[in-house]
């Protein structure tokens, strides 16, 4: 997997962002940038080359569901690879999820070896498909 | 009793009056005055009733103004200030859960330099006891050793520095416990009193009981926030592997 991706992590707490871009940083990811809701991480994704969005559901503004269906939408975004990492654990929730096109979804709270788990495996089924 | 009911038996009749008349006419004084004392007695049992039930109605009325003013209080005193601590219970959370990201981020690259420094140090310290390394390196060595010992030093009091910040950023839980315990302790009080008025209310109207909301769902995200164990089941998936399971029988 190419650590010089460019990833986008989306959470309105600040401390989730943290978080998370700490335990990008321990799997070798370096280019990470930030927003605080989907209404801010559309524009940034239309206009920079990102490899890889991770995503919050519940965030006031644009969630992260809808930021899902907008990326989908959008023909430039369609296969931008996306994990939702959430609290929303919901049966119904996480098939809504899977419709919409997510590649991974993750309930927090949640483990390093999880989010790894889950990045190892959105870029192996990736790469599965580009070959076949 | 109906107004049929009450005209027969309270109030005065054709017949009584005539009845009385008759009385009167025939100079029967004790009989007339029996007439109209049975009659007086009948609207004043009327009258008492009416009496009763207005005291009764104006004692509930006295209760229910002090429950509504308690209410009152509750509504423009206590729920803004439990908001409020509420509030300030992110905003400490918030600062532990940074002071905490930040202690971690100045401590991993301490760490990282420890190994590195280390491993080098091994690699070449068991070249050294295996004889396998020129004098001249050896020299070099040494005053890497001395160099590394005070390193070492210098990072492990660091290390201690952050991890004591890490330990300190914790007292938020004591804070916001007590401070999370009495605002249980309002919704609870302001529970009763609902319970209380509705009692209250459901004696004068009959009240259609209404379909209660589905959830504590928000109507803008469509999300229902983080489950709680014990609170939420059944629809709620336990853990990362039960998400998985959902996934892999949709085929992911």
């Amino acid at each position: 997997m190419d650590t010089n991706m460019k990833i986008l992590v989306v959470d309105d707490f600040s401390t989730m962002r943290r978080i998370i871009k700490n335990l990008l940083r321990d799997l070798g990811f370096t280019n990470i940038q930030e927003a605080d809701d989907g209404n801010s991480a559309l524009p940034m994704l239309q206009s920079g080359d990102f490899d890889f969005l991770i995503t919050d559901w519940n965030m006031p503004g644009m969630t992260g569901l809808d930021l899902l269906k907008a990326v989908r939408a959008d023909q430039r975004l369609a296969g931008l690879p996306v994990l939702m990492v959430t609290a929303e654990a919901k049966k119904d929730q996480i098939v809504e999820a899977a419709k919409a096109g997510v590649n991974g979804y993750i309930v927090k709270p949640f483990t390093a070896v999880t989010l790894k788990e889950k990045i190892d495996r959105i870029f192996e089924r990736m790469q599965a498909a580009a070959q076949g | 009793m109906t107004e049929t009911d009450n005209s027969k038996n309270n109030s005065m009749s054709l017949d009584d009056a005539r009845a009385l008349v008759v009385a009167l006419e025939q100079g029967d004084d004790d009989g007339a005055r029996a007439l109209v004392h049975r009659l007086a007695e009948a609207c004043e049992d009327d009258l008492f009733q009416e009496i009763g039930k207005l005291t009764r109605d104006l004692h509930e009325a006295l209760n229910q103004f002090q429950l509504d003013s308690s209410i009152v209080s509750l509504a423009q005193e206590d729920i803004p200030d439990a908001r409020e601590r509420l509030s300030y219970v992110i905003a400490m959370t918030e600062q532990a859960a940074h002071r905490t990201l930040t202690a971690v981020e100045q401590s991993v690259p301490l760490a990282q330099q420890l190994r590195e420094h280390a491993t080098d140090l091994a690699g070449r310290w068991r070249r050294f006891r295996s004889r396998d390394m020129a004098v001249e390196e050896f020299r070099e060595l040494v005053p890497q050793i001395e160099e590394f010992l005070t390193l070492a030093t210098g990072h492990a009091e660091q290390l201690s520095a952050e991890l004591s910040e890490v330990l300190m950023a914790q007292d938020f839980q004591d804070i916001t416990g007590q401070i999370i315990r009495r605002v249980i302790e309002l919704v609870q009080e302001v529970e009763t009193q609902l319970v209380r008025l509705l009692e209250t209310a459901g004696r004068y109207r009959k009240v259609e009981p209404q379909e209660r909301p589905a959830r504590l769902v928000n109507g803008d995200t469509g999300a229902y926030g983080p489950s709680v164990p014990g609170v939420d089941a059944g629809e709620v998936v336990s853990g990362q592997d039960e998400v998985d399971d959902l996934l892999s029988s949709l085929g992911f």
